[in-house]
């Protein structure tokens, strides 16, 4: 076995990861998770409000 | 990691000062490195514009590369980074003095910059250029980067880490490794160092750092800012968060590949070109994967686009972005690298990137920001940021088309021959048809820039609308 085995198998390894995480990420299983993780920019906003109110202790 | 549990209840607010410093800097330092682009730019059209050796285009040409990316690229993703890091962990910045150092070190290592560039201390490295000392400087400002990022996710109250996060910490990740090695130098006194690389190997090392920096500073970066603000903006969640993940593995395992592209035709071996070339077009599809996702993300929300300039500038650079990651595949195929290479079309690719992409999502994801952290809802005028917007579009069109125009026509006119084998134009020749292009490049850039002084304005006037509406508000408090 020589180098350019570790690079033919380096490729078909790449691949199988790539379509590994495809499956992994369009899993339905998952669907809710993702959906959930989405919405993380909009759920803050009760935070933001009150660093907002303290601005200036914040200095 | 339970760091959470430390912190008492209500003093988890964020801290925003050290935003505003980066947003505020965000914006000095653009007006600085663009006008030193524009400076430049006008050097080449007109040489009498060179001026000694402090003022030569040789000594300000890194000057202006170190201050748009380094200092205004650089402060931008500092202040959106630490800004949606704790927005969507909600956790306040871990580390407050490393926090600090970042800000300040990063402030002296831009002053180092500004100070060593025109003296002509440089390790001429493209992009890399800054000496030793600020060199280790910059490592340790990158690593306590790294440790308040880290320590902030782990502060964080949902066990899912947002996309947006990823791409910071990828970006975070990527840019210390590519530093640190790159940077690797023999110093022989204060001011003067070696590469640690020789030859053909130190031009690979050089160019695996010089494409990853565009590919991690200057794209995984923005991406994470693209991934907040687009969706934020549009008051409406990504497209498919599914997608950003496919995304994100792709963009980040096949960048690393594509340096390569950068020394076509050199003595770089064949095969490394090759694997440049092939990596560099298949990089096409998770770059384009992540602008579409982008894109898509406005469906149903477009006609916002009518009322929202803020909204008009992450769209644009979304789009700008697309077409800068076809051109680029496209110019690392090695037939139309051999018309394209060395010629001006190369440095408007970039500023199609660095202007319609970075600075675009820059300025879009600043207005959004800004007014939040004076305690305001929006910028101080919308019709200002509408002007920015097509100031900054028109620029931008300007810059490139006139580089494309004057790539081609050197490209054409140096592998141009006679019957007999002789070269049918002079160099010269070639720099005389690119007068026309320079100017044009010069107005391009010059309008670019007079946007930014709209928003200097438009910045300092939100800033001072806190300032009244906090001191009312303090008047109106009984005693």
């Amino acid at each position: 076995m020589d180098i350019n085995d570790f690079r033919g198998l380096a490729t078909i390894f790449t691949m199988i990861a790539f379509f590994g995480i495809v499956i992994w990420a369009y899993s339905s299983k998952r669907k809710k998770t993702f959906d959930e993780a989405a919405n993380l920019p909009f759920e803050d906003e009760a935070l933001h409000e009150k660093t907002q109110a303290r601005t200036g202790d914040d200095k | 990691m339970s760091n959470s549990t430390t912190v008492p209840e209500e003093q988890t607010t964020y801290n925003y000062t050290v935003v505003r410093q980066f947003s505020i800097m965000t914006v000095v330092w653009g007006i600085v490195g663009m006008l030193v682009g524009v400076i430049i730019a006008a050097q080449m059209a007109f040489p009498e514009l060179n001026f000694g050796p402090y003022f030569h285009f040789g000594r300000l040409r890194p000057l202006h590369t170190n201050a748009v990316i380094f200092a205004f690229g650089g402060s931008a993703l500092f202040a959106t980074s630490y800004y949606v890091v704790q927005r969507t962990t909600q956790a306040r910045l871990a580390f407050e003095g490393l926090v600090k150092f970042t800000f300040w070190g990063w402030q002296a290592v831009i002053v180092a910059a500004v100070a060593t560039l025109p003296l002509g201390l440089t390790s001429s490295k493209e992009y890399a250029e800054l000496e030793w000392p600020i060199d280790i400087l910059i490592a340790l400002v990158w690593l306590s980067y790294l440790a308040v990022f880290v320590g902030t996710i782990s502060r964080r109250k949902m066990s899912h880490i947002y996309v947006g996060n990823w791409f910071y910490l990828a970006f975070i990740i990527t840019v210390a490794v590519l530093h640190v090695v790159n940077s690797a130098a023999i110093p022989v006194s204060m001011f003067k160092s070696y590469s640690a690389y020789a030859g053909t190997m130190d031009a690979m090392v050089q160019w695996w750092y010089g494409h990853n920096a565009v590919g991690f500073f200057l794209t995984a970066g923005f991406l994470g800012m693209m991934y907040y603000y687009v969706p934020k903006q549009a008051e409406r969640p990504i497209y498919s968060y599914r997608l950003s993940i496919v995304h994100f593995w792709a963009l980040i395992s096949v960048y690393m590949w594509a340096g390569g592209h950068h020394l076509h035709y050199s003595s770089l071996p064949d095969w490394a070109q090759n694997l440049g070339m092939v990596m560099s077009l298949i990089l096409l599809a998770p770059s384009w994967g992540g602008m579409i996702n982008g894109m898509m993300t406005m469906s149903g929300a477009w006609h916002k686009l009518r009322t929202d300039p803020i909204l008009r500038f992450l769209v644009v650079s979304l789009s700008f972005y697309g077409m800068a990651t076809f051109e680029g595949p496209m110019m690392a195929i090695k037939t139309v690298n051999a018309l394209s290479h060395n010629t001006d079309w190369t440095i408007g690719h970039v500023h199609s990137g660095a202007l319609g992409w970075v600075a675009m999502i820059s300025i879009g994801a600043l207005y959004h920001t800004i007014p939040r952290l004076y305690g305001q809802t929006q910028m101080y005028s919308i019709s200002l940021i509408n002007a920015h917007f097509w100031l900054a579009t028109i620029g931008t069109v300007l810059y490139i088309a006139a580089m494309w125009v004057n790539g081609i026509a050197q490209g054409l006119m140096w592998r141009a021959v006679n019957t007999d084998g002789t070269l049918m134009y002079s160099f010269v020749q070639g720099v005389e048809v690119s007068w026309p292009g320079y100017v044009v490049r010069m107005i391009g850039g010059m309008v670019f820039l007079s946007g930014m002084f709209l928003m200097a304005y438009n910045v300092w006037m939100t800033i001072r609308s806190e300032q009244k509406t906090s001191a009312a508000d303090t008047a109106a408090q009984p005693a």
